[in-house]
């Protein structure tokens, strides 16, 4: 009985709305536009969030990251500066990370420079890693072709290298990078790998992920990075440079390393690590010449930061789907004042309050409904033009479908329901009368 | 829910309407209008009544109490042996679409929807499935000679095609009463024709009728004429034919 009801009132419905097209066109539009702008903005901000994660998580989650930074000026010396500046991470501090803190699974010291490298007739610049064999465990680096670092390269300080995506399509763009000399700083290293960066595993599902090509990838990621072993750096670079700063132009410093990274055991052991990495460092580093970088903790904060946008967009979307409710209420006003009779002859005719409350509240809710799908449709076409043509990687979720679409029900229930049920109040006598 | 008495099972000269002491006043500004004053009257099933009276009289709102659109002040109603006084929105909705047909003065029929579909609409609320009541709106139609209209809109339609269309929508739940408002009021004397002969018809085949009119033909047609004057029964008379 029920379903064949449903059947007519639908059929009535359509009937009614189609006498009016122009308005029920206009009025769809408003649940149309809040529906597709609410998935619209979730699909970008969600993306841009993805996009942050992703980055994190390529530093790695079970990683503490000690980097050197130089450290302020202190003003001990009464404002001269020291011609020899020594400051940052040690082999020594690397050493007590491997030794004091037991939850350490590997530790990876990283070497660090900028430096213009030649092929040919070619020239870039690019950064040289000094890194020991095992630095693709703790990275997202992979060997694409031939071979990583070994422990024999490290320990000869042979003059090889792995070069990188970035480098091989900077400088070999017609030959095979493989076994060909390129020179840095005077010295000539072999190349034996080719390494690549593979995305981080995302964890969570997205349906429209796009990459928009190398635009968000990180500047040194992107002039190209070298891998040499860490030993060979230190030989052939030595630790002192020219303090980069113009206004010393003769200070010098030394830093013997430029990054160690820790990783450990479990997932859960992070927070615990870093702490004791943090205590290790202020005993051992009176100058404040060291940063602690955890991402996890950025991928936290991260997390939270986007939670908050996603409130702020999906509220301000919401407004403009509360807008268009309102647009509906106001027409379904209008409509009901127009068919007044026609309500008394229903009633006349034997129709209940519910009766008449079911047709206008199915008017209603085709409207909001299709105006639904149509916004879905839309929703998703927005996003796919940004991604296409704006270099933004936007992520439409499953989940901010089914919140577009059942909002834009709700509106259509919430704000179909009065003008329902003025409808059915009406007397029957007066709307008869009514012309 | 109503306990379904079924309208065939009333036999003819069995009271189907009977009203006692039966008032209505309305409020206007804290004063109180005596539209009806004491109504009792009684009428038998296949029976041909024409109510008549001038302006203000109250026969509209006589009609409005027997098609239970309104309550009364004071007084008892029963229609089909069943007091309607007691009953709520719903059941009287029901009963005016299971026993009431209406016929109004300016037809009534929804514009949007053709001939078939405004027969179908009693129908539809008395949940008769749709084929059934396809077909019933399609043998109304023939009946009240628009077989060949079915698709049409009231607008496309003559007043008294019109009338024609509201008639076999009273029809629709074959109910106790039929109530006709002015039938012929809006019509010219040739489709006024028309409708009477229809109703004639009706009455022949032992419809009830109840008639608001002005109109003396419809008068001498019908067995029993009320006269009604400022809310009061002011005489019955009755055609013997």
């Amino acid at each position: 009985m029920f379903n064949f009801r449903l059947k007519r009132i639908i059929k009535l419905g359509i009937k009614s709305l189609w006498m009016h097209r122009l308005r029920s066109t206009l009025t769809a539009l408003g649940i149309i536009f809040g529906v597709s702008s609410v998935i619209a903005m979730l699909a970008i901000g969600e993306g841009a969030s993805r996009e942050a994660q992703e980055k994190i998580a390529q530093m790695g989650s079970r990683n503490i990251i000690v980097k050197t930074v130089s450290p302020p000026e202190d003003d001990t010396q009464g404002g001269q500066t020291q011609m020899l500046k020594e400051y940052g991470l040690t082999y020594a501090d690397a050493d007590r990370f491997q030794n004091g803190i037991p939850n350490v699974q590997v530790i990876v010291p990283n070497r660090r420079l900028l430096r213009e490298a030649y092929y040919r007739n070619r020239k870039a610049s690019i950064e040289v890693v000094g890194t020991v064999p095992w630095y693709p465990e703790i990275s997202q680096v992979r060997v694409q072709r031939g071979r990583f670092l070994t422990a024999t390269d490290l320990h000869y300080k042979q003059g090889v290298c792995v070069v990188d995506e970035g480098v091989v399509r900077k400088m070999f763009a017609f030959d095979d990078p493989l076994g060909q000399d390129i020179k840095i700083g005077g010295d000539y290293y072999r190349i034996v790998g080719v390494s690549t960066e593979q995305a981080a595993a995302s964890t969570s599902k997205g349906m429209n992920a796009r990459d928009a090509s190398g635009a968000t990838k990180a500047a040194g990621a992107n002039a190209g990075a070298i891998y040499i072993p860490l030993n060979t750096v230190k030989d052939r670079f030595g630790e002192t440079r020219l303090q980069g700063d113009s206004s010393n132009a003769f200070a010098m410093e030394k830093v013997e390393l430029e990054e160690i990274i820790v990783q450990v055991r479990n997932i859960d052991q992070v927070m615990g690590t870093r702490q004791t990495v943090q205590t290790l460092m202020t005993r051992f580093h009176k100058k404040n010449d060291y940063q602690i970088i955890v991402p996890l903790e950025l991928m936290q904060q991260a997390r939270d930061f986007q939670r908050i946008f996603t409130i702020v967009l999906g509220s301000i979307a919401a407004i403009s789907l509360l807008v268009g409710g309102i647009g509906i209420m106001n027409i379904m006003m209008a409509t009901v004042s127009e068919r007044t009779q026609e309500i008394g002859i229903r009633r006349a005719l034997g129709a209940k309050k519910r009766d008449i409350v079911v047709q206008f509240l199915s008017e209603t809710l085709l409207l909001t409904l299709s105006g639904g799908v149509l916004g879905i449709f839309l929703g998703c076409l927005i996003p796919f033009l940004v991604s296409t043509y704006g270099e933004m990687r936007t992520v439409i979720t499953t989940e901010s479908l089914v919140l577009a679409f059942g909002i834009s029900t709700a509106v259509g229930i919430i704000f179909g329901l009065y003008p329902a049920m003025r409808a059915a109040n009406m007397d029957p006598i007066e709307s008869l009368r009514h012309e | 829910m109503i306990q379904s008495q079924e309208p065939q099972g009333f036999e003819k000269d069995t009271a189907i309407l009977a009203m006692h002491g039966l008032c209505k006043s309305y409020y206007l500004g804290g004063e109180e209008l005596r539209v009806l004053r004491d109504i009792n009257l009684t009428i038998t099933s296949g029976e041909y009544v024409a109510i008549m009276g001038p302006s203000g009289s109250g026969k509209s709102t006589l009609l409005n109490l027997i098609g239970c659109l309104d309550r009364p002040t004071q007084g008892d109603y029963l229609l089909g042996g069943q007091s309607v006084l007691t009953l709520d929105d719903d059941q009287l909705s029901m009963i005016r679409g299971e026993r009431i047909g209406f016929v109004f003065q300016s037809f009534k029929l929804i514009a949007q929807l053709n001939v078939v579909e405004n027969i179908e609409i009693p129908m539809y609320y008395q949940g008769v499935s749709e084929d059934a009541s396809a077909r019933r709106a399609r043998e109304l139609a023939t009946l009240v000679g628009l077989g060949d209209r079915m698709r049409h809109r009231p607008y496309e339609l003559s007043g008294g095609q019109q009338q024609r269309v509201s008639i076999a929508r009273a029809l629709a739940n074959d109910p106790l009463i039929i109530l006709a408002d002015e039938p012929t009021g809006n019509l010219d004397s040739t489709s006024g024709a028309d409708i009477l002969a229809i109703l004639d018809r009706l009455h022949g085949e032992g419809k009830t009728l109840i008639v608001v009119t002005h109109d003396e033909q419809i008068a001498t047609n019908a067995e029993r004429i009320i006269h009604l004057f400022d809310g009061r029964i002011a005489k019955e008379e009755f055609n013997r034919k």
